[in-house]
Protein backbone atom coordinates (compact mmCIF):
# COMPACT_ATOMS: atom_id res chain seq x y z
CA UNK A 1 0.00 0.00 0.00
CA UNK A 2 1.40 3.38 -0.92
CA UNK A 3 0.73 6.36 1.28
CA UNK A 4 0.99 9.79 -0.14
CA UNK A 5 2.55 12.17 2.35
CA UNK A 6 2.08 15.88 1.94
CA UNK A 7 1.70 18.96 4.09
CA UNK A 8 -1.64 20.67 4.61
CA UNK A 9 -3.98 22.03 3.48
CA UNK A 10 -5.40 18.81 2.14
CA UNK A 11 -8.83 20.02 1.18
CA UNK A 12 -8.79 22.66 -1.48
CA UNK A 13 -11.74 24.84 -2.41
CA UNK A 14 -12.40 25.71 -5.99
CA UNK A 15 -13.08 29.25 -4.81
CA UNK A 16 -10.74 31.88 -6.22
CA UNK A 17 -10.82 35.60 -6.95
CA UNK A 18 -12.05 34.68 -10.40
CA UNK A 19 -15.03 32.63 -9.17
CA UNK A 20 -15.97 35.31 -6.63
CA UNK A 21 -15.90 38.01 -9.28
CA UNK A 22 -17.89 35.76 -11.60
CA UNK A 23 -20.53 35.44 -8.88
CA UNK A 24 -20.65 39.23 -8.54
CA UNK A 25 -21.07 39.52 -12.32
CA UNK A 26 -23.93 37.01 -12.22
CA UNK A 27 -25.53 38.99 -9.39
CA UNK A 28 -25.15 42.19 -11.42
CA UNK A 29 -26.77 40.60 -14.48
CA UNK A 30 -30.42 41.28 -13.51
CA UNK A 31 -29.72 44.97 -12.82
CA UNK A 32 -27.76 45.22 -16.08
CA UNK A 33 -30.49 43.58 -18.13
CA UNK A 34 -33.19 45.69 -16.47
CA UNK A 35 -31.18 48.86 -17.05
CA UNK A 36 -30.62 48.12 -20.73
CA UNK A 37 -34.28 47.13 -21.16
CA UNK A 38 -35.51 50.29 -19.46
CA UNK A 39 -33.14 52.84 -20.93
CA UNK A 40 -32.60 51.28 -24.32
CA UNK A 41 -29.52 50.53 -26.39
CA UNK A 42 -27.59 53.67 -25.45
CA UNK A 43 -27.34 52.32 -21.89
CA UNK A 44 -25.71 49.19 -23.31
CA UNK A 45 -23.13 51.34 -25.10
CA UNK A 46 -22.31 53.17 -21.87
CA UNK A 47 -21.81 49.85 -20.07
CA UNK A 48 -19.67 48.44 -22.90
CA UNK A 49 -17.46 51.55 -22.97
CA UNK A 50 -17.03 51.41 -19.22
CA UNK A 51 -16.09 47.72 -19.06
CA UNK A 52 -13.80 47.88 -22.10
CA UNK A 53 -12.01 50.92 -20.75
CA UNK A 54 -11.50 49.29 -17.34
CA UNK A 55 -10.07 46.11 -18.88
CA UNK A 56 -7.93 47.99 -21.37
CA UNK A 57 -6.50 50.38 -18.75
CA UNK A 58 -5.57 47.47 -16.51
CA UNK A 59 -3.94 45.65 -19.43
CA UNK A 60 -2.00 48.68 -20.64
CA UNK A 61 -0.87 49.70 -17.15
CA UNK A 62 0.37 46.21 -16.30
CA UNK A 63 2.18 45.98 -19.64
CA UNK A 64 3.82 49.38 -19.11
CA UNK A 65 4.86 48.56 -15.55
CA UNK A 66 5.99 45.08 -16.62
CA UNK A 67 3.69 43.46 -14.08
CA UNK A 68 1.96 40.11 -14.31
CA UNK A 69 -1.40 40.52 -15.96
CA UNK A 70 -4.35 40.01 -13.60
CA UNK A 71 -7.06 40.37 -16.20
CA UNK A 72 -8.19 36.79 -15.58
CA UNK A 73 -9.41 37.58 -12.07
CA UNK A 74 -12.25 39.59 -13.69
CA UNK A 75 -11.98 42.35 -11.09
CA UNK A 76 -11.48 44.99 -13.79
CA UNK A 77 -14.66 43.82 -15.51
CA UNK A 78 -16.59 44.14 -12.22
CA UNK A 79 -15.17 47.63 -11.59
CA UNK A 80 -16.06 48.74 -15.11
CA UNK A 81 -19.57 47.29 -14.96
CA UNK A 82 -20.35 48.80 -11.55
CA UNK A 83 -19.11 52.20 -12.68
CA UNK A 84 -21.18 51.96 -15.86
CA UNK A 85 -24.30 51.06 -13.90
CA UNK A 86 -23.69 54.20 -11.82
CA UNK A 87 -23.85 56.55 -14.82
CA UNK A 88 -26.86 58.19 -16.41
CA UNK A 89 -27.95 56.42 -19.58
CA UNK A 90 -27.47 59.46 -21.78
CA UNK A 91 -23.83 59.97 -20.85
CA UNK A 92 -21.43 60.63 -23.75
CA UNK A 93 -19.15 57.63 -24.18
CA UNK A 94 -15.97 59.46 -23.15
CA UNK A 95 -17.43 59.79 -19.64
CA UNK A 96 -17.35 56.05 -18.79
CA UNK A 97 -14.01 55.69 -20.62
CA UNK A 98 -12.31 58.32 -18.46
CA UNK A 99 -14.08 57.18 -15.29
CA UNK A 100 -13.01 53.56 -15.66
CA UNK A 101 -9.43 54.48 -16.51
CA UNK A 102 -9.23 56.71 -13.42
CA UNK A 103 -10.81 54.02 -11.25
CA UNK A 104 -8.49 51.24 -12.37
CA UNK A 105 -5.19 53.11 -12.71
CA UNK A 106 -5.41 55.78 -10.02
CA UNK A 107 -7.25 53.93 -7.27
CA UNK A 108 -6.43 50.28 -7.87
CA UNK A 109 -3.11 49.93 -9.69
CA UNK A 110 -1.23 52.87 -8.16
CA UNK A 111 -1.92 51.51 -4.69
CA UNK A 112 -0.63 48.08 -5.66
CA UNK A 113 -3.46 46.32 -7.45
CA UNK A 114 -6.46 44.34 -6.27
CA UNK A 115 -6.56 44.05 -2.49
CA UNK A 116 -4.47 47.15 -1.82
CA UNK A 117 -6.88 49.91 -2.77
CA UNK A 118 -8.21 51.79 0.25
CA UNK A 119 -11.27 53.01 -1.61
CA UNK A 120 -13.78 51.35 -3.85
CA UNK A 121 -12.35 52.08 -7.35
CA UNK A 122 -15.74 52.33 -9.10
CA UNK A 123 -17.01 54.70 -6.42
CA UNK A 124 -13.99 56.93 -6.77
CA UNK A 125 -14.42 56.87 -10.55
CA UNK A 126 -17.98 58.09 -10.11
CA UNK A 127 -16.99 60.75 -7.57
CA UNK A 128 -14.27 61.94 -9.97
CA UNK A 129 -16.76 62.26 -12.83
CA UNK A 130 -19.38 63.89 -10.61
CA UNK A 131 -16.94 66.55 -9.38
CA UNK A 132 -15.54 67.15 -12.86
CA UNK A 133 -18.66 67.22 -15.02
CA UNK A 134 -21.56 67.76 -12.61
CA UNK A 135 -24.02 68.79 -15.33
CA UNK A 136 -23.37 65.69 -17.45
CA UNK A 137 -23.49 63.37 -14.45
CA UNK A 138 -26.86 64.60 -13.17
CA UNK A 139 -28.72 64.73 -16.46
CA UNK A 140 -30.94 61.71 -15.99
CA UNK A 141 -33.12 60.42 -18.78
CA UNK A 142 -36.53 58.95 -18.18
CA UNK A 143 -36.66 55.22 -19.03
CA UNK A 144 -37.63 54.73 -22.66
CA UNK A 145 -39.70 51.70 -21.85
CA UNK A 146 -41.74 51.83 -18.69
CA UNK A 147 -42.57 48.69 -16.77
CA UNK A 148 -46.14 48.24 -15.60
CA UNK A 149 -48.36 51.29 -15.82
CA UNK A 150 -48.53 55.04 -15.24
CA UNK A 151 -46.66 56.41 -18.25
CA UNK A 152 -49.18 59.24 -18.06
CA UNK A 153 -47.69 60.26 -14.74
CA UNK A 154 -44.65 61.67 -16.53
CA UNK A 155 -46.21 63.12 -19.65
CA UNK A 156 -45.56 61.57 -23.03
CA UNK A 157 -42.86 63.89 -24.36
CA UNK A 158 -40.76 64.23 -21.24
CA UNK A 159 -37.27 63.03 -22.06
CA UNK A 160 -35.28 63.87 -18.98
CA UNK A 161 -36.19 64.59 -15.41
CA UNK A 162 -35.00 64.96 -11.90
CA UNK A 163 -34.67 61.88 -9.73
CA UNK A 164 -37.30 61.52 -6.99
CA UNK A 165 -34.61 62.80 -4.63
CA UNK A 166 -34.72 66.35 -5.96
CA UNK A 167 -38.26 67.14 -4.77
CA UNK A 168 -37.36 65.47 -1.47
CA UNK A 169 -34.40 67.78 -1.19
CA UNK A 170 -36.74 70.73 -1.63
CA UNK A 171 -38.98 69.42 1.14
CA UNK A 172 -41.72 68.10 -1.17
CA UNK A 173 -43.14 64.62 -1.46
CA UNK A 174 -42.23 63.17 -4.86
CA UNK A 175 -45.24 62.47 -7.02
CA UNK A 176 -44.27 58.88 -7.85
CA UNK A 177 -46.07 55.64 -7.04
CA UNK A 178 -44.16 53.18 -4.88
CA UNK A 179 -44.58 50.51 -7.55
CA UNK A 180 -42.80 52.78 -10.05
CA UNK A 181 -39.96 53.31 -7.61
CA UNK A 182 -39.76 49.56 -7.14
CA UNK A 183 -39.89 48.58 -10.80
CA UNK A 184 -37.61 51.36 -12.01
CA UNK A 185 -40.01 53.69 -13.80
CA UNK A 186 -38.04 56.70 -12.61
CA UNK A 187 -35.13 58.75 -13.93
CA UNK A 188 -31.83 57.65 -12.48
CA UNK A 189 -28.56 55.88 -13.26
CA UNK A 190 -28.63 52.74 -15.39
CA UNK A 191 -28.28 50.20 -12.60
CA UNK A 192 -29.90 51.82 -9.60
CA UNK A 193 -33.50 52.25 -10.78
CA UNK A 194 -34.85 48.69 -10.93
CA UNK A 195 -35.01 47.61 -7.29
CA UNK A 196 -36.35 44.09 -8.00
CA UNK A 197 -33.29 43.29 -10.12
CA UNK A 198 -31.00 44.53 -7.36
CA UNK A 199 -32.79 42.42 -4.76
CA UNK A 200 -32.44 39.33 -6.98
CA UNK A 201 -28.72 40.03 -7.13
CA UNK A 202 -28.60 40.45 -3.35
CA UNK A 203 -30.36 37.13 -2.74
CA UNK A 204 -27.96 35.39 -5.13
CA UNK A 205 -24.85 36.89 -3.48
CA UNK A 206 -26.04 35.86 -0.02
CA UNK A 207 -27.10 32.40 -1.23
CA UNK A 208 -23.68 31.62 -2.75
CA UNK A 209 -22.04 33.15 0.34
CA UNK A 210 -20.09 35.80 -1.53
CA UNK A 211 -21.40 38.40 0.92
CA UNK A 212 -23.23 38.24 4.22
CA UNK A 213 -26.40 40.19 4.88
CA UNK A 214 -24.88 42.46 7.53
CA UNK A 215 -23.67 45.48 5.57
CA UNK A 216 -26.63 45.86 3.18
CA UNK A 217 -29.24 45.32 5.89
CA UNK A 218 -27.63 47.70 8.39
CA UNK A 219 -26.97 50.24 5.62
CA UNK A 220 -30.54 50.25 4.29
CA UNK A 221 -32.05 49.91 7.77
CA UNK A 222 -30.18 52.97 9.00
CA UNK A 223 -31.31 55.01 6.01
CA UNK A 224 -34.93 54.01 6.67
CA UNK A 225 -34.77 54.67 10.41
CA UNK A 226 -32.89 57.95 10.14
CA UNK A 227 -35.16 59.24 7.35
CA UNK A 228 -38.21 58.31 9.42
CA UNK A 229 -36.80 60.17 12.42
CA UNK A 230 -36.34 63.25 10.22
CA UNK A 231 -39.96 63.03 9.17
CA UNK A 232 -39.51 61.55 5.68
CA UNK A 233 -41.16 58.51 4.16
CA UNK A 234 -38.67 55.72 4.91
CA UNK A 235 -39.81 53.55 1.97
CA UNK A 236 -39.38 56.37 -0.53
CA UNK A 237 -35.99 57.14 0.98
CA UNK A 238 -34.80 53.59 0.43
CA UNK A 239 -36.29 53.09 -3.00
CA UNK A 240 -35.21 56.35 -4.60
CA UNK A 241 -31.62 56.98 -5.58
CA UNK A 242 -28.75 54.53 -5.25
CA UNK A 243 -29.13 53.29 -1.70
CA UNK A 244 -30.06 49.70 -2.56
CA UNK A 245 -27.50 49.39 -5.36
CA UNK A 246 -24.78 50.93 -3.22
CA UNK A 247 -25.61 48.80 -0.20
CA UNK A 248 -25.63 45.52 -2.12
CA UNK A 249 -22.84 45.96 -4.66
CA UNK A 250 -20.56 48.76 -3.54
CA UNK A 251 -20.45 48.80 0.24
CA UNK A 252 -19.81 45.05 0.23
CA UNK A 253 -16.54 45.24 -1.72
CA UNK A 254 -14.21 42.88 0.18
CA UNK A 255 -11.16 45.10 0.03
CA UNK A 256 -12.74 48.22 1.43
CA UNK A 257 -14.94 47.05 4.27
CA UNK A 258 -14.10 45.88 7.80
CA UNK A 259 -13.05 42.30 8.52
CA UNK A 260 -15.22 41.43 11.50
CA UNK A 261 -19.02 41.19 11.61
CA UNK A 262 -19.25 43.88 14.31
CA UNK A 263 -17.09 46.20 12.23
CA UNK A 264 -19.24 45.51 9.16
CA UNK A 265 -22.36 46.44 11.12
CA UNK A 266 -20.74 49.71 12.24
CA UNK A 267 -19.66 50.31 8.63
CA UNK A 268 -23.21 49.77 7.36
CA UNK A 269 -24.73 52.06 9.99
CA UNK A 270 -22.12 54.73 9.21
CA UNK A 271 -22.83 54.55 5.46
CA UNK A 272 -26.58 54.82 6.05
CA UNK A 273 -26.22 57.74 8.44
CA UNK A 274 -23.91 59.60 6.03
CA UNK A 275 -26.36 59.10 3.17
CA UNK A 276 -29.22 60.67 5.13
CA UNK A 277 -27.00 63.47 6.43
CA UNK A 278 -25.85 64.36 2.92
CA UNK A 279 -29.38 64.09 1.51
CA UNK A 280 -30.91 66.21 4.25
CA UNK A 281 -28.24 68.76 5.12
CA UNK A 282 -25.63 68.62 2.35
CA UNK A 283 -25.45 70.29 -1.03
CA UNK A 284 -26.28 67.25 -3.16
CA UNK A 285 -29.63 65.48 -3.49
CA UNK A 286 -27.88 62.07 -3.33
CA UNK A 287 -24.95 61.01 -1.18
CA UNK A 288 -24.43 57.26 -1.56
CA UNK A 289 -21.11 57.64 -3.40
CA UNK A 290 -19.60 60.04 -0.89
CA UNK A 291 -21.03 58.11 2.07
CA UNK A 292 -19.34 54.90 0.95
CA UNK A 293 -16.05 56.63 0.10
CA UNK A 294 -16.09 58.35 3.50
CA UNK A 295 -16.67 55.10 5.34
CA UNK A 296 -14.00 53.38 3.21
CA UNK A 297 -11.51 55.80 4.73
CA UNK A 298 -12.64 54.88 8.23
CA UNK A 299 -12.25 51.14 7.70
CA UNK A 300 -8.71 50.89 9.17
CA UNK A 301 -9.98 52.67 12.28
CA UNK A 302 -13.02 50.41 12.60
CA UNK A 303 -10.82 47.35 12.11
CA UNK A 304 -8.50 48.55 14.82
CA UNK A 305 -11.28 48.63 17.38
CA UNK A 306 -13.22 45.56 16.33
CA UNK A 307 -10.60 43.02 15.27
CA UNK A 308 -10.21 40.31 17.82
CA UNK A 309 -6.91 40.11 19.62
CA UNK A 310 -4.85 37.18 18.45
CA UNK A 311 -4.78 34.60 21.25
CA UNK A 312 -1.65 34.90 23.34
CA UNK A 313 -0.68 38.40 22.25
CA UNK A 314 -0.51 41.28 24.68
CA UNK A 315 -3.42 43.66 24.75
CA UNK A 316 -2.31 46.92 23.22
CA UNK A 317 -3.28 50.24 24.68
CA UNK A 318 -4.62 53.06 22.56
CA UNK B 1 36.44 77.14 -5.18
CA UNK B 2 34.23 79.59 -3.39
CA UNK B 3 32.46 80.40 -6.64
CA UNK B 4 31.84 76.72 -7.35
CA UNK B 5 30.37 76.32 -3.91
CA UNK B 6 27.98 79.20 -4.40
CA UNK B 7 26.78 77.71 -7.67
CA UNK B 8 26.35 74.35 -5.97
CA UNK B 9 24.27 75.91 -3.23
CA UNK B 10 22.08 77.63 -5.82
CA UNK B 11 21.48 74.51 -7.94
CA UNK B 12 20.94 72.42 -4.83
CA UNK B 13 17.80 74.37 -3.99
CA UNK B 14 16.34 73.82 -7.43
CA UNK B 15 17.18 70.15 -7.95
CA UNK B 16 18.55 67.91 -5.21
CA UNK B 17 16.83 69.64 -2.35
CA UNK B 18 13.86 71.13 -4.14
CA UNK B 19 11.72 72.34 -1.21
CA UNK B 20 8.45 71.04 -2.68
CA UNK B 21 9.45 67.79 -4.33
CA UNK B 22 12.49 66.63 -2.36
CA UNK B 23 12.03 68.17 1.11
CA UNK B 24 8.21 68.22 0.88
CA UNK B 25 7.99 71.51 2.76
CA UNK B 26 5.39 74.24 2.34
CA UNK B 27 2.73 71.84 1.07
CA UNK B 28 -0.16 73.98 2.33
CA UNK B 29 0.35 76.86 -0.14
CA UNK B 30 1.41 74.28 -2.72
CA UNK B 31 -2.08 72.81 -2.73
CA UNK B 32 -4.02 75.98 -1.92
CA UNK B 33 -2.77 78.51 -4.48
CA UNK B 34 -1.92 76.32 -7.47
CA UNK B 35 -5.32 76.49 -9.15
CA UNK B 36 -3.89 78.70 -11.90
CA UNK B 37 -0.37 79.07 -13.27
CA UNK B 38 -0.27 82.82 -12.61
CA UNK B 39 -1.13 82.29 -8.95
CA UNK B 40 1.51 79.58 -8.61
CA UNK B 41 4.17 81.76 -10.22
CA UNK B 42 3.18 84.82 -8.16
CA UNK B 43 3.20 82.92 -4.90
CA UNK B 44 6.56 81.37 -5.74
CA UNK B 45 8.18 84.71 -6.60
CA UNK B 46 6.78 86.38 -3.48
CA UNK B 47 8.21 83.57 -1.35
CA UNK B 48 11.53 83.82 -3.23
CA UNK B 49 11.89 87.53 -2.45
CA UNK B 50 11.08 86.93 1.22
CA UNK B 51 13.49 84.02 1.33
CA UNK B 52 16.28 86.03 -0.27
CA UNK B 53 15.78 88.97 2.10
CA UNK B 54 15.36 86.96 5.27
CA UNK B 55 18.31 84.67 4.49
CA UNK B 56 20.62 87.65 3.90
CA UNK B 57 19.56 89.55 7.04
CA UNK B 58 19.54 86.50 9.28
CA UNK B 59 22.97 85.50 7.98
CA UNK B 60 24.28 89.00 8.78
CA UNK B 61 22.79 88.88 12.28
CA UNK B 62 23.74 85.27 12.98
CA UNK B 63 26.52 86.17 15.42
CA UNK B 64 24.35 88.64 17.37
CA UNK B 65 21.18 86.62 17.85
CA UNK B 66 21.30 84.63 21.12
CA UNK B 67 20.62 80.96 20.49
CA UNK B 68 17.64 80.78 22.89
CA UNK B 69 15.61 83.48 21.16
CA UNK B 70 16.64 82.73 17.61
CA UNK B 71 13.21 81.52 16.39
CA UNK B 72 11.32 84.67 17.50
CA UNK B 73 14.09 86.79 16.02
CA UNK B 74 13.89 84.94 12.70
CA UNK B 75 10.11 85.40 12.66
CA UNK B 76 10.48 89.15 13.21
CA UNK B 77 12.90 89.39 10.28
CA UNK B 78 10.73 87.20 8.05
CA UNK B 79 7.51 89.05 8.87
CA UNK B 80 9.20 92.35 8.06
CA UNK B 81 9.92 91.14 4.56
CA UNK B 82 6.47 89.56 4.18
CA UNK B 83 4.81 92.85 5.13
CA UNK B 84 6.94 94.68 2.59
CA UNK B 85 6.10 92.21 -0.19
CA UNK B 86 2.45 92.29 0.78
CA UNK B 87 2.22 96.09 0.59
CA UNK B 88 4.19 96.05 -2.65
CA UNK B 89 1.86 93.51 -4.27
CA UNK B 90 -1.23 95.28 -3.01
CA UNK B 91 0.00 98.42 -4.73
CA UNK B 92 1.21 97.01 -8.04
CA UNK B 93 -0.55 93.68 -8.71
CA UNK B 94 -3.88 94.00 -6.85
CA UNK B 95 -5.56 91.12 -8.74
CA UNK B 96 -2.82 88.67 -7.79
CA UNK B 97 -2.91 90.05 -4.26
CA UNK B 98 -6.64 89.30 -4.10
CA UNK B 99 -6.21 85.83 -5.59
CA UNK B 100 -3.51 84.75 -3.13
CA UNK B 101 -5.55 86.07 -0.21
CA UNK B 102 -4.56 84.79 3.22
CA UNK B 103 -1.69 82.72 1.82
CA UNK B 104 0.41 85.82 1.24
CA UNK B 105 0.61 86.89 4.91
CA UNK B 106 0.93 83.21 5.79
CA UNK B 107 4.37 83.18 4.11
CA UNK B 108 5.53 84.30 7.58
CA UNK B 109 4.99 80.79 8.88
CA UNK B 110 5.92 79.03 5.64
CA UNK B 111 8.18 76.23 6.82
CA UNK B 112 10.54 76.52 3.85
CA UNK B 113 11.58 80.00 4.96
CA UNK B 114 11.93 79.11 8.62
CA UNK B 115 13.73 75.89 7.68
CA UNK B 116 16.29 77.73 5.52
CA UNK B 117 16.83 80.33 8.26
CA UNK B 118 17.37 77.60 10.82
CA UNK B 119 19.32 75.13 8.69
CA UNK B 120 21.35 77.42 6.46
CA UNK B 121 21.31 81.18 7.01
CA UNK B 122 21.91 80.89 10.76
CA UNK B 123 25.18 79.05 10.14
CA UNK B 124 26.58 80.32 6.84
CA UNK B 125 28.09 83.54 5.46
CA UNK B 126 25.99 86.13 3.66
CA UNK B 127 26.82 85.30 0.04
CA UNK B 128 26.10 81.60 0.42
CA UNK B 129 22.88 82.36 2.31
CA UNK B 130 21.72 84.66 -0.47
CA UNK B 131 22.41 81.94 -3.04
CA UNK B 132 20.61 79.39 -0.92
CA UNK B 133 17.57 81.68 -0.58
CA UNK B 134 17.53 82.34 -4.31
CA UNK B 135 17.93 78.66 -5.24
CA UNK B 136 15.34 77.41 -2.77
CA UNK B 137 12.94 80.17 -3.80
CA UNK B 138 13.30 79.42 -7.49
CA UNK B 139 12.93 75.70 -6.80
CA UNK B 140 9.69 76.47 -4.96
CA UNK B 141 8.54 78.75 -7.79
CA UNK B 142 9.25 76.15 -10.47
CA UNK B 143 7.42 73.45 -8.49
CA UNK B 144 4.37 75.62 -7.86
CA UNK B 145 4.24 76.76 -11.47
CA UNK B 146 4.52 73.18 -12.73
CA UNK B 147 1.71 71.91 -10.51
CA UNK B 148 -0.42 74.96 -11.22
CA UNK B 149 0.10 74.68 -14.98
CA UNK B 150 -1.05 71.05 -15.00
CA UNK B 151 -4.09 71.89 -12.88
CA UNK B 152 -5.04 74.95 -14.92
CA UNK B 153 -4.58 73.10 -18.21
CA UNK B 154 -6.81 70.18 -17.21
CA UNK B 155 -9.20 72.11 -14.99
CA UNK B 156 -9.95 75.08 -17.23
CA UNK B 157 -8.34 74.25 -20.56
CA UNK B 158 -6.09 77.29 -20.51
CA UNK B 159 -2.51 78.12 -19.59
CA UNK B 160 -1.53 81.40 -17.88
CA UNK B 161 -5.07 82.55 -18.63
CA UNK B 162 -4.90 81.82 -22.36
CA UNK B 163 -7.21 79.11 -23.75
CA UNK B 164 -5.14 76.36 -25.40
CA UNK B 165 -7.30 73.24 -25.45
CA UNK B 166 -9.85 74.21 -28.11
CA UNK B 167 -13.57 74.77 -27.81
CA UNK B 168 -14.65 71.11 -27.72
CA UNK B 169 -12.60 70.40 -24.58
CA UNK B 170 -14.78 70.04 -21.50
CA UNK B 171 -12.62 71.04 -18.53
CA UNK B 172 -12.08 68.47 -15.78
CA UNK B 173 -13.36 70.66 -12.94
CA UNK B 174 -11.93 68.35 -10.29
CA UNK B 175 -8.42 69.57 -11.05
CA UNK B 176 -9.04 73.13 -9.92
CA UNK B 177 -10.81 71.90 -6.77
CA UNK B 178 -8.65 70.94 -3.80
CA UNK B 179 -8.79 67.14 -4.45
CA UNK B 180 -7.18 67.94 -7.81
CA UNK B 181 -4.38 69.74 -5.96
CA UNK B 182 -3.65 66.68 -3.86
CA UNK B 183 -3.87 64.40 -6.91
CA UNK B 184 -1.49 66.42 -9.10
CA UNK B 185 0.95 67.07 -6.25
CA UNK B 186 1.02 63.36 -5.37
CA UNK B 187 1.41 62.21 -8.95
CA UNK B 188 4.21 64.67 -9.81
CA UNK B 189 5.96 63.77 -6.53
CA UNK B 190 5.65 60.08 -7.45
CA UNK B 191 7.05 60.59 -10.94
CA UNK B 192 10.01 62.62 -9.62
CA UNK B 193 10.73 59.99 -6.97
CA UNK B 194 10.68 57.29 -9.63
CA UNK B 195 13.15 59.27 -11.78
CA UNK B 196 15.47 59.91 -8.82
CA UNK B 197 15.36 56.24 -7.80
CA UNK B 198 16.15 55.11 -11.31
CA UNK B 199 19.10 57.50 -11.62
CA UNK B 200 20.42 56.42 -8.24
CA UNK B 201 20.19 52.78 -9.26
CA UNK B 202 22.02 53.50 -12.52
CA UNK B 203 24.74 55.34 -10.63
CA UNK B 204 25.21 52.46 -8.19
CA UNK B 205 25.29 50.06 -11.11
CA UNK B 206 28.02 52.09 -12.83
CA UNK B 207 30.07 52.33 -9.65
CA UNK B 208 29.76 48.60 -9.11
CA UNK B 209 30.95 47.98 -12.65
CA UNK B 210 33.87 50.37 -12.28
CA UNK B 211 35.01 48.75 -9.03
Amino acid sequence: MSLRISTGPHVLTRESTQTLMLDVLIALAPATVAGVYLFGLKAAWVLCASVLSAVLSEFVWQKLMKKKSTLNDLSAVVTGLILGLNLPSGAPLWLPVIGSAVAVVLVKQLFGGLGHNFMNPAMFGRAFLLASWPARMTKFLLPERLLGASQAAFGADMASGATPLVPQKLGLTPDVALSDLFLGNIPGTIGEVCKIAILIGFVYLVAVKVITWHIPVFFVGTVALFSWVLGKDPLVAILSGGVLFGAVFMATDYVTNPMQKLGQCIFGVGCGAMVVIIRSFGGYPEGVTYAILFMNCLVPLIDRFTNRRVYGTVKSHG
Amino acid sequence: MAKNNLKGVFVNGILNENPTFRLVLGTCPTIAVTSSAINGLGMGLAATLVLLGSNVVISMLRNFIPNKVRIPSYIVVISTFVTMIQLFMQAFVPSLYEALGIFLPLIVVNCIILARAEAFAGKNPVAASAMDGLGMGLGFTLALTLIAAVRELLGTGSLFGMPVMGASFEPVLLFILSPGGFLVFGLVLGIINAIVDRRRAQKLHKEAKAA
